[in-house]
């Protein structure tokens, strides 16, 4: 049985100005499926995770999620989605527990005390709970943003440079919660610049270069060197 | 939406502080420009007050978005299924609240600096500024929310929003003036129903098209 992309992606062109960052785009990702996408700064990555998040719309092509359309049937496509992009979505002025309600009801999710509480808890920031975001340091943000997405639950995730600014535990534990998503059968597509153990979670990868996937093959056997390798062929070709 | 909002300006206070001390400042300046003379001040005070009351309300609601621009809230709200008109309902009620607070402030001193005798006026007059407070804090939040994204929203958010306003500060002034001068409610009534239609006109335009603008 073949198995129904959660994340789909069709010739998707994307210009900005003169400027064609996305030319062609092709990309699948079904459920239970990490892919991670790698390419030079400007590739157009971010691009891409911001037009399957609905906030962007492309110039051709489609991108659909769980089968919707993420233009015309966004909201549908919101309802599924986690997005964790450069910003952490976080009030600075509000404490750890404050920000995960807000952010809980605002998507319709409960946010009793118990619910909070173990969410904290598993970001190991349960102690800072009642601490404003202001006083947080970087991977503490990042820590809470990420708890922000579990508690809304999502069916895919979208993650722009996941373990920037993570330390050695954090990024355990980061690894854990995704492998835990894809295995309850949830979609996850990150952008990355790490070649590392950040990929370990992944099970294809995707290089972008000249505005299309350059290179889409599985993770499985390659190593950081061989990445590197692949990475350096086919960025360079483009350029 | 509301909630969160009044809770990061209590603790942050920006807002608040800012336009305390401007309407402070303000009305310095109209003690010191108009001066003792009675009838100058009669026929100045209306416009005076709802000067003091727009300016500090173009400033408190242009900064009704800015916290959203931080860590890309914007970006969040936005990803939030659902009626985006919830977020514009609640980001209008918080600039009530403050507003109000604002207001109520700068009326208390005003009838300190210029001596002014509410008395029988004041059922009224806080029926005129509740109806006007709604105008501007409805079409306001519409507009803050348009600008929020733009690199001159400084300046082109009054723009906007001054001459929308027209209907609000025409029906404001005069129903406040004519009850500064002891004429009965039923006397402005005509003010009124123009101020309950614009604030009825804003709200719902608000309501409609939040999400659009939301959306960008």
């Amino acid at each position: 049985m073949v198995a129904v992309p959660l994340i789909r992606v069709a010739g998707l062109v994307r210009v900005f100005g003169a400027q064609r960052v996305l030319d062609g785009v092709d990309l699948d990702v079904t459920a239970g499926e990490a892919v991670a996408l790698l390419g030079p700064n400007g590739a157009g990555k971010t691009t891409l995770l911001k037009i399957v998040a609905t906030l962007l719309r492309p110039t051709r092509g489609t991108a659909t999620v769980a089968g919707y359309d993420c233009v015309r049937d966004a909201e549908a496509a919101r309802a599924v989605l986690g997005v964790a992009g450069h910003g952490t979505h976080l009030y600075e002025d509000l404490t750890a527990r404050e920000n995960l309600a807000f952010w809980a009801r605002l998507r319709g999710r409960p946010a009793d005390a118990e619910a909070l509480a173990a969410v904290l808890a598993d970001v190991d920031l349960e102690r800072h709970a009642d601490v404003r975001v202001r006083t947080f340091s970087a991977g503490m943000r990042r820590r809470l943003a990420l708890a922000r997405l579990e508690l809304t639950q999502p069916r895919v995730l979208l993650l722009d440079e996941p373990f920037a600014g993570l330390d050695q535990r954090a990024r355990k534990w980061l690894e854990a919660r995704l492998e835990a998503f894809k295995a309850a059968g949830g979609a996850l597509l990150m952008a990355t610049h790490s070649f590392g153990r950040e990929l370990g979670v992944s099970d294809r990868l995707a290089i972008l270069a000249g505005g299309r996937v350059a290179l889409d093959t599985p993770r499985a056997g390659l190593d950081p060197q061989d990445v590197q390798r692949l990475y350096a062929a086919h960025t360079e070709d483009a350029s | 939406m509301a909630w969160k909002d009044l809770v990061i300006e209590r603790r942050s206070k920006e807002t608040l502080n800012a336009l305390l001390f401007f309407s402070l400042a303000l009305l310095f300046v109209f003690q010191f420009a108009l001066g003792p003379d009675r009838e100058r001040l009669a026929s100045a005070l209306p416009g005076l007050l709802w000067l003091g009351f727009i300016l500090s309300g173009v400033l408190g609601l242009g900064r009704a978005f800015l916290v959203e621009r931080e860590n890309d809230c914007w970006e969040a709200l936005l990803l939030a299924p659902g009626d985006k008109s919830a977020i514009y309902l609640g980001k209008l009620a918080g600039s009530l609240v403050l507003m109000t607070v604002v207001e109520t402030l700068v009326l208390g001193l005003f009838v300190v600096f210029f001596d002014v005798d509410l008395g029988r006026a004041l059922p009224g007059l806080l029926l005129v500024i509740g109806l006007g407070t709604v105008g501007i804090a409805a079409v306001g939040t519409l507009f803050a929310a348009m600008t929020a994204q733009v690199r001159a929203r400084e300046l082109l958010f009054p723009v906007l929003l001054l001459p929308v306003l027209v209907p609000v500060l025409l029906g404001t002034v005069k129903a406040t003036e004519a009850l500064l001068l002891q004429e009965p409610l039923a006397a402005v009534a005509h003010w009124l129903k123009l101020l309950a239609a614009a604030d009825v006109v804003y709200l719902a335009v608000g309501i409609l098209t939040f999400d659009v603008i939301l959306e960008g």
